[in-house]
């Protein structure tokens, strides 16, 4: 196929779970078509390969109006319920009981076998500054701290994808 | 569905190249296959497409990456150079099965 999309740029932005999986999937799926991968995390996003945090990740239950329990097709959770202590966590739980029968790794994991397949890990530099992170707080698998020219001048040539 | 002889052997296979029926599979047709995909086949290979044999036959799907990771002790990394560009659709076309299903 002479249309086939040769690299993707992926910009992850949200922190919470929802906001980050849809990232990795989509970069890691990338790879595994041969596709040349670079992952771009900003703002809360960042707190996806942050050593720290990266293993405690969330979903929001409030400000979702299309969050259901117990599951998927269930009945709409109320913001105010959304709010109860626990509840992010409980839902966060289920999630990635889940994922894991999908096989669908932990974020950590994740983020390693990305990187193993050859796909770029990208931290943004206005968020390391305004967050006042060093490198130290980041995973092993960061490659580099990123401006924006520079993450324009790596994407070049190929599609970017903002989530 | 095309019909085409791999190491002598004649093969049905999907629009793809994936074979639809695994009994006219064998270590030749592998070997056929990979080469078609620029592979030389290695014990490295093997290790991978057996344990691909092994798990479909048990669970009639292809394993996805973290499976072949964690169950068949099979890193990323691995993976990756020996099935450069598609290491999950390299192998699964290779061993006969068809092409995985899962997004991961």
């Amino acid at each position: 196929m002479s249309d086939k999309i040769q690299k993707v740029s992926i910009i992850v932005s949200k922190g919470s779970l929802d906001g980050i999986y849809p990232g990795l999937i989509m970069g890691n799926g990338a790879r595994m078509e041969g596709i040349e991968a670079n992952l771009f995390f900003t703002f809360f996003g960042l707190y996806a390969i942050l050593k720290k945090y990266m293993g405690s990740i969330k979903i929001a239950t409030v400000g979702n109006p299309a969050m259901r329990v117990p599951d998927a097709k269930g009945f709409p959770l109320p913001t105010i319920l959304g709010a109860l202590p626990g509840m992010s966590a409980f839902a966060t739980h289920m999630m990635n009981k889940e994922m894991e029968a999908l096989d669908i790794p932990p974020i950590p994991e994740f983020i390693e076998m990305i990187h193993d397949a050859g796909g770029k890990i990208y931290a943004c530099k206005a968020t390391v500054d305004m967050f006042h992170l060093d490198l130290t707080d980041f995973c092993p698998q960061m490659d580099k701290v990123l401006t924006v020219g520079e993450f324009y001048e790596i994407s070049a040539g190929g599609q970017i994808i903002f989530t | 569905m095309p019909t085409k002889t791999l190491a002598g052997t004649p093969v049905d296979t999907d629009d793809e190249g994936y074979l639809v029926n695994h009994s006219q599979w064998n270590k030749d047709v592998a070997a056929a296959l990979a080469a078609e995909e620029g592979i030389t086949l290695t014990d490295g290979h093997w290790k991978v497409l057996d344990f691909i044999d092994t798990d479909f036959k048990e669970r009639s799907v292809v394993p996805g990456m973290r499976r072949l990771n964690k169950v068949g002790n099979i890193p990323t990394k691995d993976l990756y150079a020996l099935f450069p560009d598609g290491p999950i659709k390299k192998a699964a076309r290779i061993s006969g099965y068809p092409k995985p299903v899962s997004c991961v």
